[in-house]
């Protein structure tokens, strides 16, 4: 029973994580376009049903499954066909450490709202998203073109920088909340600050969430920091991909966004905390309760958290529409000579903080 | 670090403009879905094959041949449009009119439309203003290149 509990899990997981996927491509298009005082894409239709555009992503998907799949003769074959699907698959198996929300009570069963409940979640989703390098490495080689190689070495020294700056900016969450385990670091920010503020990680951590945000941003690998990328310049690790290879690295250009959202909303934003929300009820801070049944606040729990990772989708969108990129040299002072100093400023200054607190 | 905290401080300050363009544009397309009819719209957008903007007074669009109160084109195969013309689409063969206060008329009169590049030359070279290009018909694409090739007939209409 619990394999199939598992297999479920699994199932929902997956394909919540890529229909989310799916519509973020169209998110970015509308909200790209209502940005910019445009419409967007919403002619794809289905007997002219139009629905906002809301079958574009099919559209695009179908188009790009029969599009050539073509390999250029100089390339390294296997190689080049096998870095997409790593890049892929290591950032779609993140999704089995994210914590969706409490633990439902179904037919007397406690089922954990999480793949795979491990002591060491945080460290696992952070593992994951540096081995998403190899792929952008093996493409950018394997394509065997000076351009895409350039773009591989750019990414990889990116992404290495800014993993230094990712991991010393959550090392202050950990300190206060004494657990690598996701859901418990959930489950500490369920409590209050002076009785009545929600105590998310922001609110104690407001330095390490600045560093940690810019370091995500930069390891989505997405406008201000598309150094692998670099469309007006090198064209970037895909240049000699096509059709469902390159939706595969787009694919998982935009899953990332979704990890990174989640990993923010989990470490700073409460999870699937709403605030003053108990496993019985609201316990308003001004005293007073309102009870509800365990199936409404396992929903909203549910809800809070996709609530808040469309938000920081929007943002991270919203992001990439605004800002100029950063010449090459800009990003790698960035990462070392500010993320970092500010990362490990942040620890000390935590650890003051807890020392003169306890 | 004070530059830098002025960077940072531009940074967020470009971050609340596009934000202001998407709450503002997304309040004026709820309100459309709403039904509640606005001055102004989320977008400027004209959606081209179903909504279409005006043309111009002095848009210049398809060519046509005046015709004179009796019916025959205005055209006198003066041949002033076809030296004129910087493309060389247009083609003229002139015949005897009976009347002589004419003398000539077009037996043929042909445009290339795959070439014309709509400079409107031959309506200021016309002395008879038997040319002009005020049809409004700016949808010319066709399929085929026979089909671009008009003819007295069709530039008569």
């Amino acid at each position: 029973m619990d394999v199939v509990i598992s297999v479920i899990k699994i199932i929902l997981a997956l394909a919540w994580f890529l229909i989310l996927t799916l519509y973020l491509t169209w998110l970015e298009r509308k909200e790209s376009a209502v940005i910019q005082d445009r419409i967007g894409a919403n002619r794809a239709n289905i007997w002219k049903f139009r629905a906002l555009g809301l079958f574009q992503p099919f559209a695009d998907a179908v188009k790009m499954i029969f599009k050539e799949d073509f390999v250029p003769p100089f390339a390294n074959r296997f190689l080049h066909t096998l870095a997409p699907f790593l890049s892929f698959f290591f950032v779609a198996i993140t999704i089995c450490a994210v914590p969706f929300g409490d633990t439902l009570r179904l037919g007397g069963r406690e089922i954990n709202l999480q793949i795979l409940d491990m002591n060491a979640g945080l460290l696992f989703i952070l593992a994951m998203l540096s081995l998403g390098i190899y792929g952008i490495i093996l493409s950018g080689w394997a394509s065997r073109n000076r351009f895409t190689l350039l773009g591989g070495i750019r990414g990889a020294a990116q992404l290495i920088s800014y993993e230094v700056a990712l991991g010393l900016s959550l090392i202050g969450i950990i300190m206060v909340f004494p657990s690598l385990r996701l859901q418990s670091i959930v489950q500490f920010q369920g409590e209050n600050l002076l009785g009545f503020i929600p105590k998310w990680g922001v609110l104690l951590q407001p330095l390490g969430f600045v560093v940690f945000f810019f370091a995500a941003l930069a390891e989505t690998k997405r406008v201000p920091f598309d150094m692998p990328e670099g469309e007006s310049e090198i064209i970037g690790f895909f240049t000699e991909y096509g059709g469902l290879k390159w939706g595969l690295f787009m694919m998982t250009d935009f899953m990332e966004i979704i990890i990174v959202s989640a990993l923010l909303t989990t470490l700073f934003f409460g999870g699937w905390q709403v605030p003053w929300l108990a496993a019985d009820g609201f316990h308003w801070p001004w005293g007073g309760q309102w009870d509800l049944p365990h199936g409404v606040v396992v929903l909203l729990q549910l809800l809070a958290f996709n609530v808040k990772i469309v938000f920081f989708c929007w943002l991270q969108i919203l992001i990439r529409w605004t800002y100029p990129r950063f010449r090459y040299d800009q990003v790698m002072d960035l990462g070392w000579k500010v993320l970092i100093p500010l990362s490990l400023l942040n620890i000390v200054g935590t650890g003051i903080a807890i020392g003169l607190l306890k | 670090m004070i530059k830098a905290l002025g960077y940072f401080i531009e940074i967020i300050k470009g971050g609340l403009i596009t934000t202001r363009h998407f709450v503002v544009n997304m309040g004026f397309h709820v309100l459309k879905v709403l039904g509640i009819k606005t001055k102004r719209k989320g977008a400027v957008t004209i959606q081209y094959p179903e909504e279409k903007k005006e043309i111009a007074f002095r848009h210049r669009s398809l060519h046509r041949l005046l015709k004179r109160e009796d019916g025959r084109p205005r055209c006198v195969s003066c041949l002033l449009c076809v030296t004129v013309c910087p493309s060389e689409c247009i083609y003229v063969e002139a015949t005897e009119d009976p009347d002589p206060e004419i003398q000539k008329v077009p037996a043929k009169f042909i445009i290339d439309m795959s070439r014309c590049c709509f400079c409107g030359f031959c309506v200021e070279a016309c002395p008879e203003d038997a040319i002009r290009m005020d049809t409004g018909r700016i949808e010319l694409a066709g399929t085929d290149r026979r089909d671009l090739v008009f003819d007295l007939d069709k530039l008569l209409r």
